[in-house]
């Protein structure tokens, strides 16, 4: 039996432990009537019974399927003919892989290979002892555990302890999970970034104000090297990241305002999940919009006034993106907006203000920690935001404040270094690790400050 | 004017007091309103109120309210919860404008004026009508930005040492200028509950009010807070009209000079407050301030 069927086998067996486990404990506390003399739930019982039974088989099936390889390599490579094996490490590693690739079928031997079709028909029959040694060793920890368990199911068996223990634990694995992948991601990023800064220096990253990394192959060619400042690349994700907060932030916050403080409570609950429909949207249907219809739109318009407007420009890709996070400002400021106490509103009313009065000198204030905080997310949003930008904003890193001109994005450059068929010794190609890593530190140094801001002030009003 | 009740004693009075409680409020809304005892009207009133009812939607709050605030008198409002008496309070400066459904009708008159005539505004009429809460809800903001407030928004102030006049004054008038003149600048929720709602008060009088309405203010206190807002409620009648609502009937024995008892939706019996505690002429009156119930 292979390794992923012993494991779903686990599934059902795990469910019958259940149920043996939990009569076995009613019938210890002698039927029914019995059960409150249990320290613990029959449910309990069961459940721990189920854990004692699959746990400790799992952790064998796996323990045992991560050894399997090295310990599989090593008979076979005990099997070899001593010329083999006295091979520098390099050229035995590539046998191996031949032997490999015949076992999976991707490869036949010629006729000179018969010691690798000899070896591996070996490995084939190691590997079918292997499996079935672990599905006998397996169903034989299954049973015995089990019997264990279940035989220890006693009145005062602290069961709901040990499980509760069990489940914290399990908790605390997928919390792990979550921070050790992020970790694993920066880190990928990292050393990728630190193989660029070897062959371009930090500071002409970071200030350097040409962007070109196109390389050429050879020597002889012209712009033999890239160019790799970063700073145009910036500054594009920048004027993109303000436009759209100069088109969401007014129009995110007064939606909010009006849906909080003067909406009726049917048309609030109607609006809002529609408004949230805009975050709904795919992005690359956002950038269909923006590369289609806006881009155009506002190049025409340039026309009509006299102005020369690209026809990928800055404006286009920031407006739809503003466009875009609108939820993100409206919604999550209109949840704080909700949250500031009646009474406040109250007090202000009763003082004789009027109702905007109130909500720009109490309500907004006191809601602003929020507010901050759902823009600064947004904010992050639009930063790492690539679809919008890579239809809508062009490619050209140019250095320019002029929201008409095409110009590039962080994102952009790292779908178009990384599309296409990649050398990884090439600082083309590393510098979009760099890029990455720039931009990931910089979205986090903003949802800190969003954190923050929060945290400090979210009970003032309490 | 003295008006006697038809009902004292009848055996309908018996079965409102005990566990019938919920169904007699539901009998109340249908019924005629209830005559009230005692006298009502004062002879040189600075509000007036003539059978005043108000609808939250279908429901009937209260009916047939008729009472007069005198000037410089402190007014107490007392009886169960849910008899009306904060929905009644709310009436006085038209806060209940901003309960959705609610519907007002009957005459309220400050100085001759009728307050829910179209032509009045309620921005003026609530800086004429001050209110403190029930809960202190200082602002999120200093000291002295909560006492400016009212000052600012209705541009009552010329410059900067004017505002600071007011702002003294008011927290001097509500005894808590010299617990605060050091750190005005401070955050007003980090004041103790007790100087909050002193703070709000002196944020109610910064507009120079002419009422000013307390809705149960010390009943989120402990009683050393308590007994300083009541030791300035005395001192403030000698400037403003005060209606007090409260629950606890030794506060209104000891602040009030009027005392209207109110129950499910009626106003019961008005009197002079040592009358109503000494001498109840209803039977609701008397078994609640006995305590036989609410």
């Amino acid at each position: 039996m292979d390794f992923l069927t012993l494991i779903l086998l686990l599934l059902p067996i795990g469910f019958c432990a259940y149920f043996l486990g939990s009569r076995r404990a009613v019938a210890v506390a002698g039927g029914k009537d019995g059960i409150r003399n249990l320290h613990s739930l029959p449910s309990h019982h069961g459940a721990l019974t189920a854990i004692g039974a699959v746990l400790p088989a799992l952790f064998l099936a796996c323990v045992w399927q991560m050894a399997l390889p090295p310990v599989l390599t090593g008979i076979l490579k005990d099997g070899l003919p001593a010329e083999m094996r006295q091979l520098p490490a390099n050229q035995f590693s590539l046998i191996v892989n031949d032997i490999k690739n015949v076992v999976a079928g991707n490869m036949t031997p010629g006729a000179d290979q018969t010691m690798i079709l000899e070896a591996a028909e070996r490995y084939i029959d190691l590997h079918n002892t292997a499996e079935m040694l672990l599905t006998g060793l397996v169903l034989l920890v299954v049973a015995a555990s089990f019997l264990f368990v279940h035989s220890r199911i006693r009145v005062d068996l602290r069961a709901r302890n040990v499980v509760e223990r069990v489940l914290k634990a399990l908790l605390v694995l997928c919390s792990a999970f979550a921070i050790f992948t992020t970790i694993g991601i920066v880190l990928s990023v990292l050393f990728e970034a630190i193989r660029f800064f070897k062959i371009v220096p930090l500071h002409e990253f970071l200030f350097g104000l040409d962007w070109s990394p196109q390389m050429a192959i050879r020597a002889d060619q012209t712009g033999s090297s890239g160019a790799f400042g970063a700073v145009p690349v910036f500054a594009g994700t920048m004027l993109i990241a303000l436009i759209a907060m100069v088109v969401a932030i007014p129009i995110g916050l007064m939606s909010a305002i009006y849906l909080s403080e003067y909406a009726s409570e049917r048309l609030r609950t109607t609006a809002k999940p529609l408004l949230e429909i805009l975050a709904g949207i795919p992005t690359v249907v956002y950038g269909f919009f923006a590369a289609l219809t806006v881009a155009p739109l506002i190049r025409d318009l340039g026309l009509a006034l006299n102005l020369s407007v690209s026809s990928e420009s800055a404006l286009a890709a920031g407006l739809v993106m503003g466009i875009m996070i609108i939820p993100f400002v409206s919604s999550l400021s209109e949840d704080v907006l909700h949250a500031v106490p009646q009474s406040l509103r109250d007090g202000s009313l009763a003082l004789g203000a009027t109702q905007f009065e109130t909500v720009k000198n109490v309500v907004v204030p006191a809601a602003l920690p929020g507010i901050v905080g759902g823009i600064l997310l947004a904010v992050s949003r639009a930063i790492g935001e690539t679809m919008i930008v890579v239809m809508a904003a062009g490619l050209s890193a140019r250095l320019t404040a002029n929201p008409f001109e095409a110009v590039t994005t962080v994102t952009v450059q790292i779908v178009t270094l990384l599309v296409g068929d990649q050398e990884f010794d090439s600082p083309k190609t590393l510098a979009a690790f760099a890029l990455g890593l720039v931009l990931f530190f910089f979205t986090l140094f903003l949802n800190f400050v969003a954190l923050r801001v929060v945290q400090k002030y979210r009970e003032q009003y309490e | 004017m003295e008006l006697t009740s038809p009902q004292v004693g009848t055996s309908t009075q018996s079965t409102m007091e005990g566990s019938g409680f919920a169904a007699s409020q539901q009998a109340g809304g249908q019924s005629a309103p209830r005559q009230t005892v005692g006298d009502p009207f004062v002879a040189n009133p600075r509000m007036t109120a003539r059978d005043v009812a108000v609808y939250y939607g279908e429901k009937c709050a209260i009916r047939g309210i008729s009472i007069d605030v005198g000037c410089n008198e402190v007014l107490a409002m007392i009886g169960p919860s849910g008899c009306g008496k904060s929905t009644f309070l709310r009436c006085l400066n038209r806060m209940n404008d901003t309960v959705p459904g609610c519907r007002v009708t009957g005459e309220i008159r400050l100085d001759e004026e009728d307050i829910y005539a179209p032509s009045v505004d309620v921005v003026p009429l609530r800086a004429r009508v001050g209110m403190v809460f029930q809960k202190p809800n200082p602002f999120p903001k200093s000291i002295f930005d909560n006492v400016a407030y009212g000052p600012k928004i209705h541009g009552l102030i010329r410059d900067k040492a004017d505002l600071e006049e007011v702002v003294e004054t008011s927290l001097s008038k509500a005894g808590l200028w010299e617990e605060v003149k050091d750190r005005l600048h401070e955050p007003g929720t980090g004041l103790s509950g007790g100087q909050q709602q002193r703070l709000c008060i002196a944020r109610a009088i910064a507009v120079s009010p002419e009422v000013i309405l307390m809705d149960e203010p010390c009943s989120a206190l402990d009683p050393i807070a308590t007994a300083k807002i009541e030791e300035l409620i005395a001192e403030l009648r000698t400037q403003y009209s005060i209606v007090i609502v409260t629950h606890a009937m030794q506060q209104a024995s000891r602040v009030s000079q009027r005392t209207a008892y109110f129950h499910l939706g009626d106003l019961i019996e008005v009197g002079p407050t040592e009358r109503i505690f000494t001498n109840p002429r209803h039977r609701l009156t008397e078994d609640y301030i006995t305590g036989r119930f609410g």
